[in-house]
């Protein structure tokens, strides 16, 4: 139920503002006609591939490529080598490190890029890449992030002057002085390691490009998959040395992003690079392997972490240290200030106030990445931290996990709530949430079951998780990424007979923007969302801004449009005066309509007034003609979504396979513009918590091979591991944000992660087992022999 | 070689090399892109196609092979301008968000529909089991193939 079902509704039977609203995009893609960037087809087009190494780490001896040159069918073939001769050899990550685009001294990692070739065809392409000759000289390699530090481990990165470890970073939070003394007098303490494993977004579109250099106007155009495509088109002018106003990045459909097109990758300035080289388009698509094996991963967090309570199970205080493995080089995306992005948000959603985390980061010889798979910036990682924690605790005291949790939970008073690490969480009833979930799953007399089923032998499990999001980065203040602030324009233009376009900066990678940003801009001025043209996508064609990611779109660009609507209808109301003959401040406004106050026939609907500002009405000293306006949106702090997930497995003892029962979600995202997308964005959610509680892990030998470079081995959940999902909602508006959303996408696959593996261990009746908890994995830890390193091959 | 293959009710010639994936051709030779590319290893089903009525990942047929049949693709699902029960299903339902796999499934889904007018939810799950999503939670899906069964004669929107 949400607060806003009484709307009425447009001539077409859909929602004038909030509701459950058919989407607009939907008609293209169901007829097959959705513009992918593996779509894009230009006349005389090329077709890029990347020769990858076959080696984690190996010095490149040489490099020969004129039987590649000599093919047919081949235009053109780039090394390291031409690719300094340019100046763009190394391109700088999103960390202010520096990462190869093709490899000039050694590979650093298994399917690194080391060169490209354009041909006429992609068959043509992927055979000149077998006509190339290297000669690798194979190092040791740092496999393991735990060995990274080790006085004997190769030095990864001697690319960088005066390198003499793999230490990225050491980063903290909190009051370690006043944790400490919390933990020493604490009657129980509570020590856990944990891993969370690497995975991957695995979209089902993996990354690509087609670039377009005109060499008579000097115009690069560039379609590609980005999330983010203005902070592109910046950096390839930063980068490539490209004037930006000649730059236009179009990021056309998606299919689908979840952070993995983030980043801008090797291939996308090989690409530009062919272009520019050749006088012709070049398309370059990477196929599922180096997907898998080359682009942003996710996760790779080693955590030792300690809980301190009192014996009765109220929580004191809250600490961990962090091994991150950020592989070759450091390309995580995430805001400047913070470079284990949101992770000391790890205190989560209970009332203690002492707290410290330290952060290490290494290079080891793996893909570059970290933030991504809809983590929020690590808060996934800070999630798994507590809520593991919180049960390990209520696995020692012998309590009930909801009721430790209810115990603990920060009671709606305490809100606006400044956690101990520095974070404002701007609104919330967390006890509600909880108890809602507990309603909708029956939890006494799920406990009830479970009692019965342990009589007879049969493991059952409940699990729960209690999470809280912090998304819409964010305050230009605190957030910036290389340099560039997280504010967000938006531009609304009327046309004559009231017809909107409405151009906003972030983009749609299937979260449904032209339906949501139409209903927004309906709820605030009664245009029907069918007349309202979203457009998004398009550096040349939208205002600037950082893009979708980070469960940002709602939070920041959403408040930009809702904003951008509040001006048109201030201007609006101006023009009214003038056509009514009457005071602004006689007019009152009911949706869609400015009318004078006491005489309601007398007014002018929206429309009439976009018009009447076209038209040669004359207006207030002034107000210029046309009905239009722009904005840029600083959201002055993020926004803090919550929920509480309960999980129910049954566990076979004999092959240690988990069946999800029940998966139960109670969301609260404060009002839920289009119900209906957000139920869908999570119920995706739940689904990537069962792939990384079960089923996904990125395995390494001590080779650095990967053991997880096709859909064969990196197991993604199907229809036959996902239950029937069960929502409920509760609504609590965010205080400052202009329609009081708070942004949901990630919620889901950030909170349900714990909430799998909490009730695995609750049917197995032990305090902890690491991701993924596999068929195998959970045999093992029935026959009390758990594997302790799922991401390794070899301990 | 040359092949000739019925596409959509529409007989096409042209020549390819042996070697061409069906996808590939589907896309690149006859422009028909509502076919997607995903794995290359039949796991995600995102190249679903109808051949001769059984839905096949053309990411793993030759050009080739498929000579000589009648390959039915996303474009021909809906029926002079009227959407199919299926495409309206995911529309009304929500089954769909970025778009990539929906073509793929509801090719696997329009197969099961015409085998089986009433399908069970379990048997629709196992059904698409091997086209993966990684939007949807799969719920939206089954619900639209459900929406589907129920409405199959229902006068399709034109939009």
């Amino acid at each position: 139920m949400t607060v806003t079902e009484d709307r009425p509704l447009s001539p077409a039977g859909n929602p004038m503002g909030f509701g459950r609203m058919i989407r607009k995009e939907d008609v293209r893609f169901l007829r097959g006609k959705g513009n992918f960037v593996d779509d894009v087809n230009l006349p005389g087009m090329l077709h890029g591939a990347v020769l990858r190494s076959p080696y984690a780490h190996a010095r490149i001896v040489s490099i020969d490529t004129s039987a590649a040159e000599a093919h047919p069918k081949v235009k053109a073939v780039i090394t390291g080598k031409i690719l300094e001769g340019l100046k763009l050899a190394w391109m700088p990550t999103l960390s202010m490190d520096v990462q190869s685009v093709l490899c000039t001294d050694k590979v650093r990692f298994q399917g690194q890029e080391v060169a490209f070739v354009v041909a006429e065809d992609r068959y043509a392409a992927r055979d000149a890449l077998e006509l190339i000759e290297v000669e690798y000289e194979p190092l040791p390699t740092v496999y393991d992030a735990r060995k990274a530090l080790d006085a004997d481990a190769p030095i990864i990165r001697d690319d960088l002057e005066g390198r003499t470890d793999n230490k990225i970073y050491d980063w903290e939070a909190g009051d370690k002085a006043k944790c400490d003394e919390v933990f020493a007098s604490a009657e129980v303490v509570v020590k856990q390691s944990m891993i969370y494993p690497r995975v991957h977004p695995a979209p089902m579109e993996t990354c690509g490009a087609v670039a377009s250099m005109d060499k008579v106007t000097g115009q690069l155009t560039i379609w590609t998959t980005t999330q983010a495509p203005h902070a592109h088109r910046t950096l390839y002018a930063l980068v490539a040395g490209l004037p930006e106003h000649k730059i236009r990045v179009i990021s056309p459909d998606i299919g689908g992003g979840f952070g993995n097109k983030v980043g801008i990758y090797p291939g996308y300035v090989c690409a530009i690079v062919g272009s520019i080289v050749t006088g012709k388009p070049v398309k370059w698509m990477e196929d599922r392997s180096e997907n898998l094996m080359s682009t942003s991963f996710a996760r790779d967090y080693h955590m030792d972490g300690e809980i301190a309570a009192t014996k009765d199970g109220k929580i004191l205080g809250l600490r961990v240290n962090v091994l991150a493995d950020h592989g070759a080089f450091n390309g995580v995306a995430q805001p400047t200030k913070y470079p284990a992005g949101f992770f000391h948000i790890f205190t989560g959603s209970y009332d203690y106030s002492a707290a410290h985390c330290n952060v290490r980061a290494v290079y080891t010889n793996k893909a570059p990445g970290g933030v991504a798979y809809a983590c929020s910036f690590r808060i996934t990682e800070a999630v798994y931290l507590v809520e593991r924690m919180v049960d390990c605790l209520a696995f020692e005291l012998k309590m009930d996990p909801a009721e430790l949790r209810m115990k603990n939970l920060l009671r709606p008073e305490q809100f606006p709530y400044t956690t101990p690490t520095g974070w404002e969480y701007d609104s919330g009833d967390y006890p509600r949430a909880l108890k809602e979930a507990m309603r909708i799953a029956g939890y006494d007399d799920l406990r009830k079951e479970q009692v019965a089923k342990r009589a007879n032998g049969e493991m059952m499990g409940i699990g729960l998780s209690f999470f809280t999001e912090g998304v819409g980065a964010g305050p230009r203040k605190h957030m910036d990424i290389l340099g560039l602030g997280m504010a967000d324009g938006c531009e609304l233009r009327l046309h004559p007979t009231g017809k909107a376009q409405l151009r906003i900066s972030v983009q749609s990678q299937g979260q449904g923007h032209e339906t949501t940003f139409a209903q927004i801009v309906a709820q605030e001025l009664g245009i029907p969302p069918e007349d309202i043209e979203v457009i998004h996508g398009d550096t040349d064609n939208t205002p600037f801004g950082l893009g979708t990611y980070g469960s940002r779109s709602t939070p920041v660009s959403g408040a930009a449009a809702a904003v951008v609507a509040r001006r048109v209808k201030d201007k609006a109301k101006l023009i009214a005066s003038a056509a009514l003959e009457c005071s602004v401040d006689d007019l009152e406004w009911e949706q869609g309509r400015w009318f004078v106050k006491g005489d309601p026939e007398k007014g002018k609907t929206i429309q009439e007034l976009a018009f009447a500002a076209h038209g040669n009405l004359e207006l207030p000293e002034g107000v210029e003609g046309h009905l239009d306006a722009s904005v840029v949106y600083d959201p002055p702090n993020l926004t803090y979504p919550f929920g509480a997930y309960i999980c129910v497995v049954d566990v076979d003892k004999g092959t240690g396979h988990v069946k999800v029962r029940r998966f139960i979600a109670v969301d609260d995202c404060g009002p839920r513009i289009n119900p209906m997308i957000v139920e869908g964005q999570i119920h995706g959610g739940l689904a990537d918590g069962i792939g990384m509680a079960l089923m996904e892990v990125m395995a390494f030998d001590e080779n650095g091979n990967h053991l997880g470079g096709s859909f064969m081995d990196y197991l993604l959940p199907t229809s036959m591991e996902c239950p029937s999902w069960e929502l409920g909602e509760t609504v609590t508006p965010s205080p400052h944000h202009p329609i009081g959303v708070k942004g949901v996408g990630e919620s889901a696959t950030v909170g349900s992660p714990p909430a799998v593996v909490n009730a695995v261990l609750d049917a197995l009746q032990i305090r902890h087992a690491e991701m993924p908890l596999t068929p195998a994995a959970v045999w093992r830890a029935i026959q009390d022999n758990p594997i302790s390193r799922p991401d390794l091959a070899i301990e | 070689m040359q092949v000739t293959m019925t596409v959509n009710g529409e007989e096409f010639t042209r020549e390819v090399e042996p070697r061409m994936l069906l996808v590939h051709f589907l896309r690149d030779d006859l422009g028909l892109t509502g076919t997607h590319w995903g794995c290359d290893t039949s796991n995600c089903g995102v190249c679903t196609v109808q051949i001769d009525g059984q839905p096949v990942k053309s990411c793993t047929i030759l050009a080739a092979m498929a000579a000589g049949h009648e390959i039915r693709t996303i474009e021909g699902l809906e029926q002079n301008g009227t959407l199919d029960p299926v495409q309206q299903g995911f529309m009304q339902e929500h089954g769909l968000q970025c778009g990539f796999c929906t073509p793929g499934v509801m090719m696997t889904a329009r197969w099961l529909l015409d085998k089986n007018p009433d399908p069970d939810t379990e048997t629709i799950r196992e059904c698409i089991s091997g086209n993966i999503c990684r939007c949807t939670g799969y719920e939206n899906i089954v619900r639209a193939i459900r929406w589907a069964a129920e409405h199959p004669a229902t006068e399709g929107a034109s939009a």
